[in-house]
């Protein structure tokens, strides 16, 4: 660092780093290590009891199953739907851009409330699907519908305005060079959306892991078939067995560093591919 | 190839880009689209390509009928003024695109692709960059690049849109020459739009003036710069002077001075407007017994291969300009301020009436 030094117009590298490592230890880190902390209080043979119980496996599982699928819907839903507002326009448009944000803003329970109702056996859509054999309610499909609904803003929110900067100009170089329609978005399209993408479905992931208040409504909580992590954790507290509660959380949040570490390794690794210093 | 527009026209709701366009591009030729911004002249080599198509008329590629064409089976290289290079691609995938996305049957083999994008950067004299990417290369080589990627399909047209448009002066002189000289070696028939006049004075074989959606004139370079159709390619062609004047039974009256003109024998007595280059005015210090514009010398700048000077005449309230050799200007020997005598040589006059009616 020291170094090359260079000469910049706004200056203070130690006094902003200082702030940063300060705010994340107040808000992130010490708050984490205490979960540590107070898992120290088991042994670690009643810790690694603890958490791998059938009933907590299954929970890890569905949450990170469920997150991981629901976050790859996102991507591919939330890719057509930045697609659509930035590429067309069309009237509503305004409106239906409003809409997109709409799951940051609603409090998750009402939103868990709102598609249980809808998706019960006797509500609009939950009576239509029925007939077919298919439930959505109180089933892990269930699970997956409130985690896509929360994480959709995400994807669209990060891609669009990377698509809203590609120049129409180089599909129509494709386009003269040769290439279809599929080559042309394959090709030229994509590669340049792809840290975009993958930035965006991270966040939609790390939010479905985390997501606790919609899905309970839904998921109709029986155990080792619709039960999430985060459940169990609330369900020990309330037993008053904190170090229980904590122990799950640690692995909760190792898993989730890891995941999201592989997928920031990805992105560097794409972003890095793609534009070699620009 | 050759390239036929027959009756274009193209409308954006209540503006008309292009009003009943017809024009021939002989095969082999490097032709020049000429114009202010907004004249339609990008909209019309859009057509050609594919990539917009005409409410009515229509194109037609060696005479084959290709208005309905697609834009990828046109065979049609496109140069873009902003590059549109495949920013995460290297140089040599650039290059290579076009090869890489034909169907199975007709794509080269690996190898084959090797050797051809290589030679095409040896071409454009890029090679040492194939594996680059666009970000770090300069303007004018990133423009030579996407020139090579459009050559790489072979093309049977070679459409240019402001190529050189985004590049400083110096990049842009050079590159202008080095794209004449890659004509004259390849002989693909070429279209390139411009508004810098000098570019296409330069470059073109042919240039095609157009204005407000129209053709105003179709001709070589020195033909359209020395026998310009309208005042409007006289005044985008370089700069002009513009004169009131009368004109009577083949003769133009401006001032005192009377000029016989090879046209109007039979005109009455109508006013006429008379456009004179800078360099066709002889500036003299005394009158010499022969009719001329009195006018005083208003500012002159002597840096250049010419002097121009800025003279204000007596009796009128335009200024006019023009342009003497160093030599002249010394013999001469003006100062600001000085009374001089002008003349004319080489003047081109149009009827009022004629004007308004195009």
């Amino acid at each position: 660092m020291a170094k090359n030094k260079q000469k910049n117009v706004l200056p203070g590298f130690n006094l902003s780093l200082g702030y940063t490592l300060l705010y994340l230890s107040l808000i992130v880190l010490i708050p984490l290590s205490a979960a540590f902390f107070k898992t120290t209080e088991l042994t670690f043979a009643e810790f690694w009891h603890t958490v791998t119980t059938p009933r907590v496996i299954a929970s890890y599982k569905l949450t990170f199953g469920a997150s991981l699928f629901a976050a790859v819907i996102n991507a591919i839903f939330g890719l057509l739907t930045a697609w659509v507002l930035t590429r067309y326009t069309f009237p509503g448009k305004k409106l239906v851009d409003a809409l997109v944000d709409l799951p940051f803003a609603l409090p998750t329970a009402v939103a868990g409330i709102a598609l249980t109702a809808v998706y019960a056996t006797n509500g609009w859509l939950g009576s239509l699907l029925e007939p077919h054999g298919i439930k959505v309610a109180f089933t892990p499909l269930g699970v997956v519908v409130a985690l896509t609904f929360i994480g959709l803003p995400f994807v669209v929110r990060t891609v669009q305005p990377v698509l809203e900067d590609l120049e129409a100009e180089t599909e129509e170089a494709a386009a003269s060079l040769g290439a279809n329609r599929w080559q042309t978005f394959s090709r030229v399209i994509l590669p340049a959306l792809w840290p975009a993408l993958l930035t965006g479905f991270a966040l939609a992931f790390a939010r479905a892991v985390g997501e606790y208040g919609s899905v309970i409504f839904i998921a109709g909580n029986m155990p080792m078939v619709s039960e999430i992590t985060p459940l169990i954790i609330i369900t020990k507290l309330e037993q008053y067995d904190y170090a229980g509660a904590t122990a799950v959380a640690v692995v909760m949040l190792v898993i989730s560093f890891l995941l999201l570490f592989a997928i920031n390794g990805l992105q560097w690794w794409s972003s890095r591919r793609n534009s070699a210093s620009r | 190839m050759s390239i036929e527009i027959r009756n274009i026209k193209k409308e954006f709701g209540s503006f008309t880009a292009l009003n009943n366009v017809n024009l021939d591009v002989p095969s082999g030729e490097l032709v020049a689209l000429l114009g202010p911004s907004g004249c339609g002249k990008t909209t019309l080599l859009r057509i050609i390509a594919g990539l917009e198509s005409p409410d009515t008329g229509s194109i037609h590629f060696h005479g084959q009928e290709a208005t309905d064409r697609d834009v990828r089976e046109r065979q049609v290289g496109f140069v873009f003024q902003h590059y549109a290079l495949f920013r995460h691609m290297t140089v040599f995938e650039n290059v290579a695109f076009g090869l890489r996305v034909r169907p199975k049957k007709t794509r080269p083999t690996e190898a084959e692709i090797h050797r051809r994008v290589h030679q095409l950067l040896e071409l454009v004299q890029l090679d040492w960059l194939a594996d680059r990417y666009p970000p770090q290369l300069s303007g004018g080589q990133r423009q030579r690049i996407a020139l090579a990627r459009a050559l790489a399909v072979e093309p049977k047209v070679l459409l240019l849109d402001e190529p050189f448009g985004a590049l400083d002066a110096k990049v842009r002189k050079d590159l202008r020459r080095w794209l004449r000289r890659l004509h004259d070696e390849l002989h693909i028939t070429s279209v390139f739009v411009t508004h810098d006049q000098e570019e296409a004075l330069e470059v073109a074989d042919r240039i095609v003036v157009m204005n407000q959606g129209k053709i105003e004139q179709i001709g070589t370079p020195q033909d359209v710069y020395d026998n310009p159709a309208s005042p409007f390619v006289y005044k985008f062609l370089g700069n002009v002077n513009q004169f009131h004047s009368r004109v009577n039974e083949g003769q133009a009256h401006i001032g005192d001075i009377s000029l016989t003109l090879n046209a109007h024998h039979s005109t009455q007595n109508s006013n006429a407007l008379a456009y004179v280059r800078p360099h066709d005015i002889d500036v003299y210090t005394e009158q010499n017994g022969q009719p001329a514009l009195q006018a005083i010398v208003s500012y002159i700048h002597a840096a250049g291969p010419l002097v121009r000077l800025e003279l204000q005449p007596i009796n009128e309230t335009d200024t006019i300009e023009a342009e003497i050799t160093r030599e002249r200007f010394r013999e001469l020997a003006l100062n600001q301020g000085s009374h001089v005598y002008l003349k004319p040589r080489n003047v081109q006059v149009f009827l009022e009436s004629a004007i308004t009616q195009s």
